[in-house]
C-alpha cells in the first residue's frame, strides 16, 4: 500500500465517535478512517461517546433513504484487528439503550474508565 | 492534556462532556462559539466554577473579542490567550482532545 | 514541534477553517512547524481556485495557498472527500474525464493515509471542525 509506512512507530491511537449516523457523514467518514488506519499498525482503541452510541445500534436499515448502510463495517473490524471498541455507559443509559441494542461486542465503560481511555491516548481523532 | 471545546454549551453538550470526561490534570480551552461558556452569570456559570476548583480555564482572545465581549464579562479566573497563547498550550500538553 | 492539522469543514460556512489558519500561522511564527494540514469532509472545498469572494473578505483557499508557499506546508485533501465534491487536481480530471481541474496553487489529493501518517509523525494533532 502506497500510504503504508515503514517508520516502526506505534502509537496509541483513539478514535472518538460523539455523533449521530446518516444525518451527517462524520459517522460514516470516521469508520472509513479506522479502516484505512489499520494497515498502519497502530494500538488502535474506538470509543462511542454521546450520540454516538448511535452509530453501534443494531438493524439498521437505509434502503429507504438511499445511503450506504455503513452500520454493517462496525462487525467487520475485528476482521481489521480494531477489536477495541469502548461504549460511553453515561451516554447509552441516557439513551435509552442497553448493550442488548448495539450490533457489536464492545466494552461498556463507566465516565471514570472513559477519562482514562482518553488519558492514556496518544493520538485522538475526532470528526 | 488540553481539552479543546467548540459549541456553546447552550446549544450542544460538548463542554458538558468535556468536563464530565477530564481528568484533573486537564486544562480546557474555550474556542469559537464555545466562548460563551466562559460568561459569569448564565446557566453553567456554577458548573464552570466548580470544574475549576480542579481544572484551568482558558478562552481564546480574538473569538471572545468578535462576540462583542471581554474578560470583564467572564468567570473569574478564566485566562484570555491569543493564538500565541493557543500554540503555547498545545505544546505544553502532550496531547489533545478536540470537542467539537 | 512538528503539527498535524485536521481540517474537516469548509470555508465561509463555519470558523473551523479560519481557526486553522491562525492557529498555523502562530504555530510558524513561534518557529514550530507544520508537518501537514488534511482537510476532510467538506474541509476539501477549501482547496478550490474557483473561489472568489467579494474584495473586502479573506480568501480562504488562497490563504492557504500563500502559507504553504512560504513555509512549505504539505495541504493535502482526502481523496474520497474530493471526489464525492467535485475537487479535481489535473491527473483525477485526466483519469476521470472531467473538462477542468479545480484544485488551487500547493494542495494535492491523496488517500486517508495521509492523515494516519500525520498522527504518526507528529508530535501533536489538532482538530478544528463543527
Amino acid at each position: 500500500m502506497e500510504d503504508e509506512l515503514e517508520s516502526g512507530v506505534v502509537k496509541k491511537f483513539l478514535y472518538v465517535n460523539r455523533r449521530a449516523p446518516h444525518g451527517t457523514v462524520y459517522a460514516h467518514e470516521a469508520l472509513e478512517v479506522v479502516l484505512i488506519g489499520a494497515a498502519f499498525e497502530q494500538d488502535v482503541s474506538l470509543a462511542f461517546i454521546d450520540d454516538g452510541v448511535f452509530q453501534l445500534k443494531k438493524e439498521q436499515d437505509t434502503s429507504e433513504i438511499y445511503t450506504k448502510n455503513f452500520s454493517k463495517i462496525y462487525a467487520a473490524l475485528e476482521m481489521y484487528d480494531v477489536e477495541k471498541l469502548y461504549v460511553d455507559k453515561d451516554s447509552l443509559e441516557s439513551r435509552g439503550l442497553t448493550e442488548n441494542d448495539l450490533s457489536v461486542d464492545v466494552k461498556v465503560i463507566d465516565s471514570k474508565e472513559m477519562t482514562k481511555l482518553i488519558v492514556d491516548s496518544e493520538v485522538i481523532f475526532n470528526f | 492534556m488540553l481539552h479543546t471545546v467548540n459549541k456553546s454549551p447552550f446549544e450542544k453538550n460538548s463542554l458538558d462532556t468535556c468536563l464530565r470526561l477530564i481528568d484533573d490534570s486537564s486544562s480546557v480551552l474555550l474556542i469559537e462559539d464555545a466562548v460563551y461558556g466562559a460568561l459569569e452569570n448564565t446557566s453553567i456559570s456554577d458548573k464552570i466554577k466548580k470544574a475549576q476548583q480542579a481544572t484551568k480555564f482558558y478562552v481564546l482572545g480574538p473569538d471572545l473579542k468578535a462576540r462583542g465581549l471581554d474578560k470583564s464579562s467572564l468567570i473569574s479566573n478564566i485566562e484570555v490567550i491569543d493564538y500565541k497563547g493557543f500554540v503555547t498550550l498545545t505544546v505544553e500538553n502532550d496531547k489533545i482532545q478536540n470537542w467539537l | 514541534m512538528l503539527f498535524g492539522i485536521l481540517v474537516n469543514e469548509g470555508p465561509y460556512q463555519h470558523q473551523a477553517s479560519d481557526s486553522a489558519y491562525l492557529f498555523a500561522k502562530a504555530a510558524i511564527e513561534e518557529g514550530h512547524t507544520i508537518f501537514r494540514v488534511f482537510f476532510y469532509h467538506d474541509g476539501v472545498n477549501n482547496g478550490t481556485r474557483l473561489a472568489t469572494p467579494p474584495q473586502d473578505d479573506r480568501h480562504i483557499p488562497n490563504r492557504w495557498s500563500e502559507l504553504a508557499q512560504e513555509h512549505e506546508i504539505d495541504l493535502v485533501l482526502c481523496v474520497a472527500a474530493a471526489q464525492r465534491r467535485g475537487m479535481v487536481d489535473p491527473d483525477e480530471m485526466k483519469r476521470h474525464k472531467k473538462d477542468a481541474d479545480n484544485i488551487a496553487d500547493k494542495f494535492r489529493i491523496s488517500g486517508l493515509g495521509q492523515l494516519i501518517e500525520a498522527g504518526v509523525q507528529a508530535d501533536r494533532l489538532i482538530t478544528f471542525g463543527d
